[in-house]
């Protein structure tokens, strides 16, 4: 790969707008599961009873659903991320590859 | 088939009386045998076929880089899935209940992370190893030989707790001596990576992913058919069983803030930097496939740790109060909480059943040691041989001999430590395997891919404390310096290394960067733009195999 087409990357505005969104999107998907789950960790460890309160008029606590929860949004969460990466961010990908090598 | 199924049933009609009743020594479980028999025979098929498909080192490290990411993210799944984590996770939820719960959630969050920092950058800048990514433009050989140690000790750590608990379950399980155990499964996971390379690996991989989670779900199924297909109840029955409330709430499991928050930190960042996970990143074709992995992957583990919950509750409501599970001298079920998905099997389906569940937990070890030695040899053969040994001048067709003399040496290695800590508390070593991971593994990969300013010097000082701060202060925790060393009191008193290892790994790969003022630190730091334009684009990854 030729230097040339580094550069011709770089100068794109698209690189500079492909690497600004993916980022900022994968940082924002991250705090989200990172808060969630030591938010989690944390209730456990200092407030435990909060997680034993019983939900409805069974034995169900808590602490069940919200542990579903966490499972769930981890596997949602992966799945946001797959679409609008393998959608928009891989266009704009190739958009600029495709840029860059019609200067050779 | 049929004849399968004639042999099953004679060996079930054979057996049947005598499968479960005895406690102690186990029977010969004959239909488990003749059920892993089928598994080894179609495997070693596979092997054949694979083994005329790998010629090159980029089939044998990487399949050829022509597996889907529906296929690798099953791999994955399977790779993580280990008997471990069936039997474990079952197990401990069958002792304690939501705790177990809490377990599976830190293996499982680990998932989105990689996908969202390290999964696409890994396969565009990475060829066979993670150490490519992490030496990518830092000096070869200093690099390449530390991310060959961290890979090594976490693949030989984890190995060995393979290894014995794979010894121990068959034992138990196909009543066969624990050596022959070891060697068996030494033997075959040789046979598999040797002569199959990644392929066979990817595909026994798969084959088995897709044997326990239908084997778990069928009896997750069944749990809640019996319980009316209602939570409630399912809760309410082993509520009812245990006679105590405390297993639907946090317990004791969990109890310091310094030890929960450390192994959330070990179990997340750990799973980022196990090699045997990483390597599975090369085998796609590109970084689409590469995200499509980790979520087809986190949908499978996800899915299978809540079937190892109902399996667990499930296990308490069918098992406590039947006596031919339990253990009349020791208390409890006979061969301990680890038992619980294997019993339960038995209350679910009978010996046809058992048999199955038992050959696919037998399965899983194979499977899992082999990922783990293929890791480990390529960690031999690509790094230390090719790269660093042999400075990058190496004939292709040599370094692939290198990689199978590696994975020889590696399987005679475990089959002789397996052997040798059969009687040992090995509790600690997957907490460690995690930890070296997580301190030395994951914070070169991390910043080489995320912050320009990393150093070669950084990168050393920094991997290396990471590493030294976890082993000491594993001998330091209650797991080696008390169960092991039998002293007293341990002097580190939380679970985990990792919230402390870790930090020191991050803090010193900083100090030791922006202090280091060398030529090459400036070329170094220099070369990250090329990089970066890489891992962001996959600009020259195309042919990255080949360059």
């Amino acid at each position: 790969m030729s230097q040339n087409v580094y550069d011709r990357v770089k100068a794109n505005p698209k690189f500079a707008e492909l690497v600004q969104k993916r980022s900022s999107f994968a940082w924002k998907l991250s705090i989200i599961i990172l808060v969630v789950y030591y938010a989690f960790i944390l209730v456990i460890a200092f407030s435990p009873a909060t997680l034993a309160q019983k939900v409805g008029e069974g034995v169900t606590t808590l602490g069940i659903p919200v542990g579903l929860f966490v499972i769930v949004l981890s596997f949602v969460l992966t799945g946001i991320y797959t679409q609008r990466a393998n959608g928009e961010f891989d266009e704009l990908t190739r958009q600029i590859k495709e840029e860059a090598r019609s200067g050779e | 088939m049929k004849f399968s199924l004639i042999l099953l049933a004679l060996a079930n009609f054979l057996f049947a009386a005598g499968d479960m009743g005895v406690s102690g020594k186990a029977p010969l479980n004959v239909s488990a045998i003749v059920m892993f028999l089928i598994f080894v025979i179609a495997t070693l098929g596979i092997t054949y076929w694979a083994a005329k498909r790998t010629k090159t080192a980029k089939d044998f490290y990487t399949a050829g880089g022509g597996i889907t990411g529906f296929q690798n993210g099953l791999a994955i799944a399977g790779d993580y899935m280990s008997a471990a984590s069936f039997l474990g996770i079952s197990g401990l939820v069958y002792l304690k209940g939501f705790d177990g719960l809490i377990y599976s959630i830190g293996f499982l969050v680990g998932w989105p992370i990689i996908l969202f920092l390290v999964a696409e950058q890994l396969r565009n800048l990475g060829k066979y190893t993670f150490s490519d990514v992490a030496s990518y433009r830092l000096k070869q050989t200093p690099i390449r030989t530390l991310a060959a140690m961290g890979s090594l000790a976490t693949v030989a750590l984890y190995l060995i707790a393979q290894m014995v608990g794979a010894g121990q379950l068959i034992q138990i399980l196909f009543g066969l001596p624990y050596e022959i155990a070891v060697v068996m499964v030494g033997i075959l996971m040789i046979l598999y990576v040797t002569f199959g390379g990644m392929l066979a690996t990817t595909w026994v991989q798969i084959i088995k992913a897709v044997l326990l989670l239908s084997g778990a779900s069928f009896m997750a199924f069944m749990i809640m058919y019996k319980v009316g297909f209602s939570f409630e109840n399912l809760f309410a029955q082993a509520i009812e069983v245990k006679k105590t409330i405390a297993i639907m709430a946090p317990g004791g499991l969990v109890s310091d803030p310094i030890s929960a928050i450390s192994l959330g930190i070990a179990l997340m960042f750990g799973t980022a930097g196990l090699p045997h996970i990483l390597m599975r990143f090369f085998t796609v074709s590109d970084a689409k496939e590469a995200r499509k992995s980790v979520f087809f992957a986190t949908g499978f583990i996800g899915y299978f740790y809540i079937l190892t919950f109902i399996i667990g509750f499930g296990a308490i409501v069918l098992l406590a109060s039947d006596p031919q599970y339990l253990d009349a001298i020791k208390g409890g079920i006979i061969g301990g909480g680890n038992m619980a998905a294997i019993h339960t099997s038995h209350a679910i389906g009978g010996n046809i059943f058992l048999g199955f569940i038992s050959a696919v937990a037998f399965a899983t070890i194979l499977a899992v040691v082999s990922g783990l030695t293929l890791a480990g040899a390529s960690a031999v053969s690509h790094d230390l041989y090719a790269n660093v040994f042999a400075r990058g001048k190496v004939d292709e067709i040599v370094e692939m001999k290198v990689s199978k003399y590696a994975t020889i040496g590696l399987g005679i290695v475990a089959i002789g430590l397996g052997i040798a800590f059969e009687k040992q508390n090995i509790a600690f070593m997957v907490g460690l395997a995690f930890a070296i991971a997580a301190s030395a593994n994951f914070p070169i990969l991390f910043l080489s891919m995320f912050w320009s300013k990393l150093t070669t010097r950084g990168a050393v000082w920094g991997g290396s404390l990471g590493l030294l701060t976890a082993i000491v202060l594993v001998v330091l925790s209650k797991a080696v310096w008390v169960d092991i060393l039998h002293n007293k009191t341990a002097i580190y008193a939380y679970g985990n290394p990792a919230i402390f290892s870790v930090t020191m790994a991050f803090v010193a790969i900083w100090f030791f960067s922006i202090t280091d003022k060398s030529e090459d630190a400036k070329n170094e730091i220099a070369a990250y733009e090329h990089q970066f334009i890489r891992s962001q684009t996959g600009i020259g990854a195309e042919g990255a195999s080949s360059h």
